[in-house]
């Protein structure tokens, strides 16, 4: 199947010194839930600035390797002409306007629609028949919404650019497991009746296995395994280094038993 | 003591305060989104007032037709300086952004003194000359009508900021720059706006601040009451510009009338120092201090 987004074998160097990326590759077909899971530093964030062209900002760039969007190269292309291709990026830490309304947060979001014939009151009430909170809140502003609140803000942003593809940087952040949940269904249901597609940069590998169809796993700034999600539960090392599930007889593990931990990952990284 | 005179006075002072409400609205804009600290926000109005003189003096324009072409030409020059000297700072340090700020501004005193002489002049006449009374107290017209022109744009603005979609993307853009760039606003774009509009607020009080006082190469030296007026406000808040420039204003021909010109900026200075002690970021500013 012909992919929507396809990165290959790219290199990513912060300040022209710091390698962070070593030849990452992977694929997010149309209308898929694709997870990019991995800890602290692996570089996931990394990989979706340097598709949505935010890592300029950050003295970053892709020295080798190609990003192709709807097969055509978006390699140093700018942030904006992105957008209004149809590929938004929700930022890690949620990033609302803190001193904007949540109306003007939304109004913000419609620069992603410039060039294209759109009714944006369309857009809006798209945004609140998937957020009925952010309807009642709109008057207020967003930096004084809850954690959860300012999440749904972020996704609804993103839905207001009717995107073909929504890249999400750790949505679960901060949140409590219950409005995680709330999220996840969320994001699965645009992603079904939207046909959205999502790339899913996650450290809660549960939940993201578990609305995804693919996943990759990366370590040190490349892919180590990837599989489809069902295969990525059902393996061995991604339950215990990911999944929190113990070695033996499949039971949780206590954090005692952590100490004594011996046994090595299969894959090489 | 005189009340009438005080209220006189006063009123001279605020009316003259609007104006310098108008000029840090345009210092605001900028840095607001841009971070840019424009130490040549003076030397701005003063080119747009020498252009003004060129169009209604020299070339005998009606003031009507020379007030807006002059303010189109400060505002593109605001737009130009953007391009081609500030953007290519992108990312340096901020110290390093407001010596450009500050050559730029000998840059234009040099050129007007290239262009127009060295001598102080007196723009052509424009503005009513019938007396102004509120009840009984006396106001100078070209102050007057100055102000009323001055508020309107004052006015435009804040309706422009605070309701319009573009205003939004400036808000958006001040409050979080990669997150806009992520909206697709087209930032670039922003900042090169935020110098028009606040090269075009600049350019307008420049000439309605040199039509009452006249023009001379320092004429750019009004910029330091500004830099009093935006500091005390708060470098980042339009409001605190307002307020800060009303009271600035105010005090400014309170002290001159009551203690003599030379006690002007003493007292306006004092202010700052005190505020400085008692407010760092300024009486409106968010609390995060800019070294400079």
């Amino acid at each position: 199947m012909e992919a929507l987004l396809e990165i290959d074998n790219i290199e990513v160097v912060y300040n022209k010194a710091v390698q962070v990326l070593r030849g990452l590759s992977l694929r997010v077909p149309a209308g898929a839930i694709v997870a990019l899971l991995g800890s602290n530093g692996a570089g996931k964030s990394t990989t979706l600035k340097s598709v949505s062209g935010l890592l300029a900002l950050e003295d970053g760039a892709v020295t080798a390797g190609d990003i192709r969007f709807k097969s055509r190269s978006m390699k140093g292309a700018a942030p904006e002409k992105l957008v209004r291709d149809g590929l938004f990026h929700v930022m890690e830490g949620r990033r609302v306007f803190e001193d904007l309304t949540v109306e003007e947060n939304l109004i913000a979001a419609t620069y992603a629609l410039s060039g294209r014939p759109q009714t944006f009151r369309d857009s809006y009430e798209l945004v609140y028949t998937y957020f009925p909170r952010l309807k009642e809140r709109r008057k207020q502003l967003a930096g004084y919404l809850s954690g959860g609140e300012q999440q749904m803000l972020a996704l609804g942003r993103a839905l207001i650019a009717r995107p073909e593809l929504i890249m999400l940087d750790e949505p679960s952040l901060g949140l409590a497991p219950l409005l995680v949940e709330e999220i996840f269904t969320i994001i699965a249901r645009i992603n079904r009746e939207q046909g959205t597609a999502i790339l899913l940069v996650e450290q809660n590998a549960a939940v993201s296995l578990a609305i995804a169809s693919y996943g990759y796993i990366m370590e040190n700034g490349k892919i180590v395994i990837d599989g489809p999600a069902e295969q990525l539960t059902a393996n061995e090392d991604v339950q215990e280094f990911y999944l929190g599930v113990g070695g033996q007889e499949g039971e949780a593990r206590s954090y005692r038993d952590i100490k004594h931990y011996k046994r090595r990952k299969r894959w090489l990284s | 003591m005189d009340w009438l005179f005080f209220g006189e006075i006063s009123l001279a002072g605020l009316a003259m305060g609007g104006l310098y409400g108008l000029i840090g609205l345009g210092f605001v804009i900028i840095y607001k989104a841009t971070r840019v600290i424009n130490f040549a926000i003076g030397e701005i109005m003063m080119f747009a007032a020498y252009l003004f003189l060129a169009f209604a003096g020299g070339m005998e324009m009606s003031p009507w037709v020379a007030l807006p072409l002059a303010v189109l030409g400060g505002s593109v020059l605001g737009g130009v300086i953007e391009k081609v000297m500030i953007r290519p700072m992108l990312g340096e340090s901020s110290i390093s952004v407001v010596m450009v700020t500050i050559g730029l501004a000998s840059i234009l005193v040099g050129l007007v003194e290239l262009g127009w002489g060295a001598d102080p002049q007196l723009l052509p006449e424009f503005l009513p000359r019938k007396p102004v009374f509120l009840g009984e107290l006396y106001l100078a017209p070209k102050i007057a009508y100055g102000f009323l022109i001055g508020a309107t744009l004052l006015l435009v603005y804040l309706l422009y900021f605070r309701f319009s979609r573009g205003g939004v993307a400036l808000r958006a853009t001040a409050s979080d720059q990669a997150a806009a760039y992520s909206m697709g606003i087209n930032v670039r774009r922003v900042f090169n706006l935020a110098w028009v509009f606040g090269s075009l607020a600049a350019s307008l009080a420049g000439v309605l601040v040199a039509a009452t006082g006249g023009l001379s190469p320092q004429f750019g030296a009004v910029g330091l009451s500004v830099l009093v007026v935006v500091i005390v406000g708060g470098l980042d808040s339009i409001l605190g510009a307002l307020i800060a420039g009303l009271f600035i204003g105010w005090l400014e021909t309170v002290a001159g009338a009551y203690l003599g010109g030379q006690y002007r900026m003493p007292a306006t200075f004092a202010v700052l120092a005190v505020i400085l002690v008692l407010r760092p970021y300024g009486l409106f500013g968010t609390h995060e201090i800019e070294r400079v």
